[in-house]
């Protein structure tokens, strides 16, 4: 059980990606490559991702014995390993992908951002039957974007269990960003409990994973920063509510492994570079629970790329990655090591991998932050004092023409009494992303000014709260960040590179609350947990739509919806960027525009795997 | 025992016909908790008794079977009062279940009286405000007796894993029904303060004292009976779920 995974010479090294100079022509290169030597009865972790590519690729998804952090464990893997294979293809080819289920039980590859037709886009229920046992199933679609994408089953979940793997699509132009070498860094976590199980560990107790609550012990602690009483109030205030400030994250390092390219943190992923170099890295966040908090000690990033569209170039030293989010960043390192550190958001492990020179050198792994609280601000409570923005000019509302007035807030201060303990640390966040948006006409603004007031629908028994008053949040990296004196990126720091000529108006606004009760891990959609009977959202081809969603839960849910982007609402305009999921956090008003195009049976959940099973999903239709 | 498997029978129907139909596409949303909030020893000069504290739910998000049961065995005689009830349970707030069923009261030994008592029950349970728990319910016997209870713990977690647990509870009853120890009034109350260890989630010893006093009519029936008007015991026992 216990097989340590050797040192890192032992294994071939297999670094397809080590360059984009080889990325030229090769077929099928290393598609049937089922990884390394093994030790004892356990195949261990590759060191690096194996790449598939050309107009037919097969994947081939079956129980494997691996090792995971040097531990045996039976992962449902593709071509043998966790996480699969890299799948490289070039924008405008037609592609082939043959999925073959050796698993006993039905399976499913949905290609996580990619624009194919609906019957492809491998939801079973929705886009067809699933991909029965013992039968190969055929996507074939062309492929009309370029990026960083990925991969995923959406089979109950398997995803979990290892079902997922990195897609990248290299430009039919030439990438306007020249980096002389290429890391893709799948990010994920992984559980040497059954999925299921976790998920009736949740139901029985929703804060099973969480051992950092708030306890008498650390009540000190606490007081040294607010104030006993400070402290006290607080805690009260939220146990009034019956909510938990450290519920940052469902599932935890309690039992998760966090791993980078499927290596624990002491397996040290390694991408070799020499200095003066630029490097390309292109995050994928593929966990099934895991928001991670990325940087590289010493190293600044410039972001060129969020969930595979290109954006206008930003410097940041820190980025959170929502689940299902890709995020492409350049460096250019000069010192000789490292480290690529990402924090699970509740700050309960880490994945940690090195940049380096060779196979030897070490940077200094930093210590994880101490675990953040949520504020009252993510409770979604009325306060006055709030968002400085919520004073600003509101006649620039007439021209947003996207409804919401009548729940607009003007009375901004008029129940103010912040709590004592509130936490305006977040704040600092804001002014990073203010700056960018300066030159957003105002009109472009309205939906950011909003302040959406609740109405008295609490959406039912499965919802356990409500945010009284809901605001955009794209300024605010998030709880836990923006408080160390370095920079993190926010949404509305970013841009699409090449701004839409021109936005042809909305028709139609469609709301839609995010809900959830913690206490029995109910999730759902304005307090309905999905069930396949339930009417879908429609919508006709051509119709130019804006989703308004509103958190009225306390954590933050990455949104994602299938066969589309949609311009995320940062206050840009035409600039705003295109992205495929969307960070929602608590008590947050997100706002995102569509055409809708492809017509079909289109996927719409929380990309958090266990709040999709306990029914956070809907189903978009887009009638011809 | 045919007639309670019945109801058992009846309510698992009600539970499954209730369910919403399977969440996503993945399991059914059924689902299960069994567990002994208290089984432990208890210590006191007299009869040393086991106690026993079992909650359990079988079924989805919204309709649940519960099954609960409580009671006593002394250690020194072949005494024991103990209780079941089968409950069909609706989650009707955020917070709140309602909660419709049968409960049956079993008392052996040299007690008042060896006969069964059966009740319907009505009650809620639930997490008030300030992470109570709470367990409100009323009970009308077989023979039209009407009575009730409160119940609330609480879980203070002092670390991670050293928690406390403090529980009240609190029995009425309009009438009295003295073969069963029950005058009318006040009857009792028990207070309980259990310091536990989570060596798992599931899986947490403890010790603690637990006190119970009885009042009003409910006092002369317990000297009757010859029993103290009050008990002390010092407890040490298991709190486990699966």
């Amino acid at each position: 059980m216990n097989d340590r995974v050797g040192s890192p010479v032992q294994w071939p090294r297999r670094r397809f990606l080590a360059s984009v100079a080889t990325a030229t022509g090769g077929i099928a290169l290393g598609r049937f490559v089922t990884g390394c030597a093994t030790v004892g009865s356990v195949t261990p972790a590759r060191r690096a991702l194996v790449a598939a590519r050309g107009e037919t690729i097969d994947l081939r998804i079956a129980e494997t014995r691996v090792g995971i952090a040097g531990r045996g464990a039976v992962a449902t893997t593709i071509n043998g390993g966790v996480p699969g294979p890299e799948i490289r293809l070039r924008e405008g080819q037609d592609v082939v992908l043959r999925v073959n289920n050796a698993l006993d039980e039905d399976t499913s590859i949905h290609w996580h951002g990619l624009l194919v037709p609906a019957d492809m886009d491998g939801v079973p229920g929705l886009s067809f039957h699933g991909i029965g046992p013992g039968t190969t199933f055929e996507y074939r679609f062309r492929v009309r974007q370029s990026g960083t994408y990925w991969y995923h089953s959406h089979s109950g979940l398997q995803e979990q269990t290892g079902i997922y793997g990195p897609i990248v699509i290299e430009p039919s132009e030439p990438d306007p960003y020249e980096a002389q070498r290429e890391y893709t860094i799948v990010l994920s976590d992984w559980t040497f409990e059954d999925p299921y199980r976790v998920l009736a560990n949740l139901k029985r107790y929703g804060g099973y994973y969480n051992y950092q609550r708030r306890t008498l012990a650390d009540l000190g602690d606490e007081a040294k920063r607010m104030g006993f009483w400070g402290a006290l109030g607080d805690r009260l205030s939220w146990a009034r509510m019956r909510m938990d400030a450290s519920d940052i994250s469902d599932v935890t390092g309690a039992t998760y492994t966090f791993l980078m390219n499927g290596l624990a943190p002491d397996e040290n992923w390694r991408g070799l570079f020499r200095p003066g170099e630029r490097v390309r890295l292109r995050f994928i966040n593929a966990s099934a629970a895991t928001y991670f908090d990325v940087r590289i000690p010493g190293l600044a990033m410039q972001v060129i790329q969020a969930d595979g569209m290109p954006v206008a170039p930003v410097e940041t030293d820190e980025f959170r990655i929502a689940i299902a989010e890709t995020l492409d960043v350049l460096v250019e390192p000069t010192r000789n090591a490292y480290t690529i550190f990402a924090e699970a958001m509740d700050r309960s492990g880490h994945a940690r991998g090195t940049l380096a020179i060779d196979e030897t050198a070490t940077a200094r792994v930093p210590g994880r932050r101490p675990r953040p609280l949520l504020t009252m601000a993510d409770m979604g409570m009325d306060h006055g004092d709030m968002p400085a923005v919520s004073s600003m000019d509101h006649g620039s509302m007439s021209g947003g023409g996207s409804g919401g007035m009548s729940g607009m807030d003007h009375g901004a201060g008029s129940s103010g009494g912040a709590m004592p303990g509130m936490d305006h640390g977040n704040m600092s966040g804001m002014e990073q992303g203010a700056g960018g948006m300066e030159m957003a006409p105002a009109a472009c603004r309205a939906n950011l000014d909003v302040m959406d007031r609740h109405d008295d629908d609490g959406h039912g028994a499965g919802n356990a709260m409500v945010a009284e008053v809901a605001r955009s949040r794209v300024t605010e990296p998030g709880v836990g960040l923006g408080e160390d004196g370095w920079r993190v990126l926010t949404y509305s720091q970013l841009r699409s590179a090449t701004p839409r000529s021109s936005n042809s108006p909305v028709t139609r606004t469609i709301e839609l609350h995010l809900t959830g009760n913690m206490e029995r891990f109910m999730w759902s959609f304005d307090g309905e947990q999905y069930d396949p009977d339930m009417p879908d959202i429609e919508l006709r081809r051509g119709e130019r739509v804006r989703f308004v969603l509103i958190n009225d839960t306390m954590m933050a849910h990455p949104i994602h919806i299938h066969g589309t982007f949609f311009e995320l609402d940062v206050g840009a305009c035409e600039s705003n960027p295109l992205k495929h999921t969307v960070n929602v956090q608590p008590a947050e008003r997100t706002s995102f525009v569509f055409t809708a195009e492809e017509v079909g049976r289109w996927a719409f959940h929380c990309h958090m795997l266990y709040h999709m099973e306990a029914g956070m999903f809907r189903v978009v239709r887009v009638r011809p | 025992m045919s007639s309670p498997i019945v109801v058992a029978s009846l309510m698992a129907g009600l539970v499954l016909w209730g369910s919403p139909a399977a969440a996503d596409m993945g399991e059914p949303p059924f689902n299960h908790f069994v567990q002994f909030e208290e089984l432990e020893y208890g210590f006191n000069n007299e009869n040393n008794p086991l106690n026993w504290d079992n909650t359990s739910w079988f079924g989805g998000d919204w309709n649940r079977i519960w099954f609960k049961t409580e009671g006593e065995m002394s250690t020194v005689d072949p005494d024991l009062e103990g209780e079941a009830q089968l409950l069909y349970s609706r989650l009707i707030a955020p917070f709140w279940e309602f909660q419709i069923g049968l409960r049956g009261d079993l008392v052996t030994g040299d007690g008042p009286s060896t006969e069964g008592r059966g009740h319907l029950v009505v009650g809620l349970e639930g997490l008030a405000p300030l992470w109570f728990e709470v367990e409100p319910a009323i009970f009308v016997s077989h023979r039209g007796d009407v009575s009730a209870r409160l119940r609330t713990t609480y879980d203070l977690f002092i670390t991670q894993r050293l928690i406390v647990h403090p529980s009240f509870e609190m029995n009425v009853a309009i009438q009295s029904a003295q073969e069963f120890g029950v005058g009318s009034g006040f009857n009792d109350i028990e207070l309980g303060l259990r310091l536990g260890y989570q060596i798992a989630r599931e899986f947490a010893p403890y010790l603690g004292i637990s006190w119970n006093r009885a009042f009003a009519e409910t006092v002369r029936l317990r000297q009757a009976a010859g029993r103290p008007e009050s008990d002390l015991q010092g407890v040490a026992g298991l709190r486990f779920w699966f």
